[in-house]
């Protein structure tokens, strides 16, 4: 375990600019920043902020795809003494609205391409009084209640030196929202305390060092790529940011050109490399590839095994609620190569059965986890937070993560992803409340029933399907229903497939289930997506 | 086939496929797909195979960057360089 005395966790930032200012910190597009040049643009975003009134704990949205600004302005955000709360670029105005009301955000900062989202969101905001837009332009700068100016404008005239604070390691430094299974997105508290210990847990086991230059092109709001620049913050090393992976030729090209040693993926990439690495490509620079989200399988292993040859490859579990859980040491690869491995330095787990005790090897339980990187609970929602951290039965003044997901353990104590509990859906490394797009489908006019489920995909993982039954007399194609819904959801929630049925199964309770539902769709199937 | 039958037929796949059926006047042809999030990683591979198969063509791993299928503009220029044979 690396100690670095490090409580805050923007002090990151200040002791890598402190030891080598001129160092190169972030890279985006054209950009290159060194530690001193984002930390004194991380103070005038800090500087700004305080002029426009934040105090304190206030929250600040960043509604941004990965660019500097991002990177850069949640550091803005802390040294101002705030809480930062990064939203999806992909997500559409009503949930932007529901983040921004529920966390009771008071400044908001957005890009002018996502107008079309944010003016409708801005509109329904109760709390939000400053938006500081990238190119705003000509655009608007008054929105409802909102008053909006240029990002650039306001921050290049503001001072560069860090402003004082007054918050200890137990303030919040993030809220990260997640799906859930009732449909409403939960924010996850994450004290400077959580993040910092996640930190400096994960860079012990992956053995990161200054030299490291990482790839970031998973989104920040996702908290696997957030990591990423937090732990280059760590460490001292740099960040390649990019907007996504949707180029995989151009960022093969920048992983050469800028000698990559770190390289972070989730399955949907590995299986998208899988091309270019039967085409010869060999990445030689690279130190270590990390993948969670979802299981690696043998194919992709093996995919990344000769795309890498000098990688260690680390299979990892985590969830945004404690960030990380467990890694395979890569020695482990050959011969446990479907382990999660061991739990990361630092902290505890425990496979347990229905009366919270402790089960023997092999056997099929729930995944409890304690350390400090536990989450304080979730934002102003107490219910769902008592179903989630609940007292120790060994530890009783000290609250453990329940996670829901079904573990093992071998002889070893090596730990094997099982299944989850409940139904969330995971795609492209992304989870996705089955509930949530339900409720999309049910806002359209004539759908009786909706019943979504992940299927197997290749590519993404898991792929959306959504069984839908209509009224009688209403009609729609598949493609109708997904135009809907993309209009509400983010892309990686909108189903791939819509199956139109005479029914869907029922409990005796009248409920949907989902048990039976490829079974019973084969007689029920009346249009749509073939099964 | 013109570049105006190539435009046509890019535009076509693109509102149909990725856009669910979306009037023609919601894809602006110089716009970035990646930053008006119409693709995403998948759709891109989507969108290359929708070329090679339709243009008679291979794109090359190196030629598929942003400068050669950002943008109905920049595609339909690729096509144009490639039947061309550049």
């Amino acid at each position: 375990m690396r100690v670095s005395h490090v409580t805050l966790l923007e002090e990151y930032m200040v002791r890598s600019a402190e030891a080598h200012p001129d160092k190169l910190a972030l890279v985006f597009k054209k950009k290159r920043l060194s530690w001193g040049e984002v930390k004194a643009e991380a103070g005038r975003i800090a500087n700004t902020l305080r002029g426009l009134g934040l105090q304190r704990g206030d929250r600040v949205v960043l509604y941004l795809d990965n660019c500097a600004e991002l990177a850069i302005g949640l550091f803005g955000a802390l040294a101002a003494d705030g809480i930062f709360v990064i939203v999806n670029a992909q997500t559409k105005a009503d949930k932007v609205a529901y983040v921004l009301n529920d966390c009771r955000a008071k400044i908001v900062i957005t890009d002018r391409v996502l107008e079309a989202q944010y003016a409708p969101a801005f509109e329904q905001a109760k709390h939000l009084e400053h938006a500081l837009v990238i190119d705003l332009g000509d655009g608007p700068a008054k929105i409802g209640g909102v008053a909006c100016q240029d990002f650039a404008g306001a921050v290049a005239k503001a001072e560069a030196s860090w402003p004082a604070v007054k918050k200890i390691p137990t303030d919040l430094a993030a809220i990260i929202y997640t799906s859930g299974s009732t449909g409403d997105p939960k924010g996850v508290m994450l004290t400077h305390h959580n993040m910092v210990s996640a930190a400096e847990s994960i860079t012990t086991y992956l053995q990161n060092v200054k030299e490291d230059v990482v790839l970031g092109v998973l989104p920040l709001s996702f908290d696997y790529g957030l990591y990423q620049w937090l732990m280059v913050n760590q460490f001292g090393g740099t960040l390649i940011l990019e907007q996504s992976f949707n180029y995989p030729a151009a960022i093969l090209k920048l992983i050469e050109q800028e000698k990559v040693t770190g390289l972070p993926v989730v399955p949907t990439i590995a299986s998208i490399l899988r091309q270019w690495e039967e085409k010869g490509t060999r990445l030689t620079n690279i130190r270590y590839v990390t993948n969670t989200a979802a299981a690696l399988s043998l194919t992709h292993i093996e995919t990344l095994k000769r795309l890498a040859p000098n990688a260690r490859l680390y299979s990892m579990y985590g969830l945004t609620e404690c960030k990380r859980v467990c890694y395979l040491p890569p020695e482990l690869l050959d011969t446990k190569p479907l382990s999660v491995g061991v739990p990361m330095p630092n902290m505890e787990v425990f496979v347990v059965g229905p009366d919270g005790k402790e089960l023997p090897p092999d056997e099929v339980g729930e995944l409890v986890v304690r350390g400090p990187h536990v989450m304080k609970g979730y934002w102003e929602k107490p219910e769902i937070t008592a179903e989630w951290l609940k007292p120790s039965p060994h530890i009783p003044h000290e609250m453990w993560l329940w996670t829901g997901d079904q573990f093992k353990r071998d002889a070893d104590g090596h730990l094997y992803f099982v299944g989850r509990k409940d139904d969330i859906i995971k795609t492209r490394g992304e989870k996705v409340s089955p509930k949530e797009v339900e409720n999309a489908i049910y806002a359209l006019p004539g759908v009786q029933d909706a019943a979504v489920v992940g299927q197997k995909d290749d590519v993404l993982g898991q792929a959306i399907r959504a069984f839908v039954v209509l009224t009688e007399g209403t009609k729609y194609e598949a493609k109708e229903v997904i135009a809907h819904c993309q209009a509400r959801l983010e892309g990686f929630m909108v189903p791939k497939y819509v199956t139109f049925v005479s029914s869907v199964p029922k409990t005796p309770s009248n409920k949907i289930t989902k048990k039976n539902i490829w079974d019973h769709s084969i007689g029920a199937r009346v249009g749509g997506d073939e099964l | 086939m013109s570049e105006a039958e190539t435009r046509q037929k890019i535009r076509t796949m693109i509102l149909e496929t990725f856009m669910n059926g979306a009037p023609p006047e919601k894809l602006k042809d110089e716009v970035s797909l990646e930053r008006a999030h119409i693709v995403d990683s998948v759709k891109t591979l989507e969108l290359i195979m929708f070329l090679e198969e339709n243009f008679g063509f291979t794109v090359d791993n190196d030629d598929a960057v942003p400068e050669n299928f950002d943008s109905v503009d920049a595609i339909v220029a690729y096509v144009g360089r490639k039947q061309a044979g550049g």
